[in-house]
């Protein structure tokens, strides 16, 4: 008896172990995947070229600049409209509506999180892309703040549901304080609900520019994909291209090992970068709030 | 446990690699023969009808079809994934070498002919335009309706995306007018297209735009623009007519490529593809059948 209860602690321990390493494992491996593949673009590329304004690889153009302006300016209109919309629905829900009201609210957003991106991307080409070349007087419909407003929505989901949870989770108490100082009721949520539940806010918005800055399908539907590069304001309502719209629409037709092919694993490594970079500024901003709140708190 | 992830890890990719390539030969046994067809979005639907056909009239030959574009079809011949790949162009020298240096030799079928149609929204005045005109405002030097008669709009240009054999071709015979030594590209502001469908969408309900298409597949609500291959030349409308006796300017051959001589169910499939029966199919769905050179009624 007692000897079987151990074997059974040892084998739960370890299936448990290997699944946190596999994670580890995996991640180091796609890396170094994505390495393999991706760092002989420099030796067969020359950098005058990879660093030129003009994409055009079936003759060996290879300018990355105009990829990656074009994601960082979609994803820059996807975050300043999910944002603001993301957490304003999160305090309503969590701070404003009244019960049976949240109840419905939740599963409907969490529900919009689930719509299937394709989907968006269609709705994007029939209806959004019309009403807004008619509406905002472009050559194009097809443009860099059509898919700004299509991720939005994508991303509005998920800063939603985290950043509600995140403001769920501060005490009671705390509100319960401010009000008793004769806070009001936006003082209390801008004041005190919001900074306490700080940390879980800004993972919400990391995730949802994440979620932004990964999307393929209803980039490559909308955005027009002209490798244009993407550097002032007016780019927002002219076509662009962005890296994920071009390893989607590209990967298919390379032949393996050729230059091409390199170079879109290159385009996947700086993508890779890119979010490595949102994600570890966005958890050390979380870990220094977490020291400042402790040395209150102590 | 590290052993047993480095194992399943191996085996995945042992799996992988060595998976395509054999369908045609394993399935034989199961009295069921499996042609793996894949390619160009142009030929996508002649080839459904075909496979549709055909699996009808010989019910033990499976034949998969799929799109993605000629460089896609190409680029899985070359890596051994399909028996036949369909391409709107012709296979270009690097993708032989390639071919050959993964052990595999193209060969070439011609199997049907199309039209590129130019097509623009019912809106926009313009009915004609010289194959110059057309690379002009592809090559972005044209940038205003007006210059080429028409209202004071943008052009907006739109394009298949570079995997597209339509696309190679139409670089190829309208930016460059079919000059070897020209380096034009298209404009960088031309929208890059994942489908045909898209480009159908867009020049629908957009004044500005133009687009370009196979014949078969563009429909009867949008406008197709009348060519002539000079200035002062007929302006000409892409039929089945005028590919055949030559005065539509953008017209090209169909292809579909085989690993070395076809042998077996796959050379069957292509000598009822190029018996009059199935060239009726070219012709039905708005293509111009290769049959076209021999006598027919």
């Amino acid at each position: 008896m007692e000897k079987s209860l151990n074997w059974r602690e040892f084998i739960i321990t370890r299936l448990i172990q290997t699944s946190g390493y596999s994670a580890i494992v995996f991640v180091a491996l796609i890396f170094f995947f994505l390495l393999r593949e991706g760092l002989p673009t420099l030796g067969e590329v020359e950098s005058s070229s990879l660093l030129n304004i003009r994409w055009y690889p079936i003759e060996d153009h290879f300018g990355i600049f105009p990829l990656i302006t074009g994601s960082l300016i979609v994803t820059l209109g996807a975050a300043l409209i999910a944002v603001p919309f993301g957490i304003g629905t999160a305090i309503y829900i969590s701070e404003i509506a009244p019960r049976w009201m949240r109840e419905i609210l939740k599963p409907l957003v969490e529900l919009l999180g689930g719509l299937p991106s394709v989907v968006l991307g269609f709705l994007g080409i029939l209806v959004l892309s019309p009403f807004l070349r008619v509406f905002l007087d472009l050559p194009t419909g097809l443009t860099a703040f059509t898919g700004s407003l299509l991720l939005g929505g994508i991303a509005v989901p998920t800063v939603v549901s985290v950043a509600e949870d995140a403001l769920d989770a501060v005490p009671r108490a705390y509100r319960e304080g401010a009000w008793a100082l004769g806070a009001t009721r936006w003082q209390t949520i801008w004041r005190v609900t919001l900074p306490a539940a700080r940390s879980g806010v800004l993972t919400a918005i990391m995730l949802g520019v994440g979620r932004a800055i990964g999307e393929t399908m209803t980039v490559m539907m909308v955005t027009g994909n002209a490798p244009v590069l993407a550097v002032k304001l007016g780019s927002l309502f002219s076509p662009v291209r962005t890296m994920t719209a071009t390893i989607a629409a590209e990967m298919g037709e390379v032949a393996s090992g050729s230059t091409h092919y390199h170079v879109l694993f290159f385009i996947g490594m700086v993508l890779f970068l890119i979010s490595l970079g949102v994600n570890i500024a966005a958890s050390s901003v979380v870990f220094r709030a977490k020291k400042r709140a402790e040395r209150i708190l102590s | 446990m590290k052993h047993i992830i480095m194992l399943f890890l191996l085996s995945s990719f042992i799996l992988t690699s060595c998976g395509p390539g054999t369908s045609a030969e394993a399935a034989s046994d199961s009295q069921a023969a499996y042609i793996e067809n894949k390619g160009s979005d142009t030929i996508v639907n002649l080839a459904l009808a075909w496979a549709e056909k055909y699996q009808g009239e010989n019910p033990d030959i499976r034949i998969s079809v799929t799109g993605g574009g000629s460089g896609t079809g190409i680029a899985s011949l070359i890596n051994g994934t399909v028996d036949i790949a369909n391409a709107s162009r012709q296979i270009k020298e690097e993708e032989v070498d390639e071919a050959k240096a993964n052990g595999i030799e193209p060969v070439e079928h011609v199997i049907a002919r199309d039209a590129i149609a130019v097509i623009v929204n019912p809106e926009n005045p313009v009915n004609e335009l010289t194959l110059k005109q057309i690379s002009d405002i592809y090559s972005g030097k044209i940038n205003n309706w007006k210059e080429v008669g028409g209202d004071d709009r943008p052009i907006v240009r739109l394009s298949r995306e570079t995997n597209s054999g339509t696309h190679v071709y139409f670089l190829e015979t309208v930016l460059r007018l079919g000059s070897k030594e020209d380096k034009t590209l298209f404009s960088t502001d031309t929208l890059l297209l994942p489908s045909s469908e898209g480009i159908i969408a867009e020049v629908r309900q957009n004044p500005n735009a133009i687009g370009y298409d196979g014949l078969g597949y563009v429909p009867d609500d949008l406008k197709m623009i009348a060519i002539a291959k000079e200035e002062g030349g007929a302006y000409v409308l892409p039929a089945i007519q005028t590919v055949n006796d030559k005065s539509y300017a953008i017209a090209r051959d169909l292809y579909m490529y085989t690993d070395g001589e076809p042998t077996g169910v796959v050379k069957e499939y292509l000598d009822w593809i190029l018996a009059p029966e199935a060239q009726q199919i070219v012709e039905e769905l708005g293509f111009v059948p290769a049959l076209a050179l021999s006598p027919s009624p």
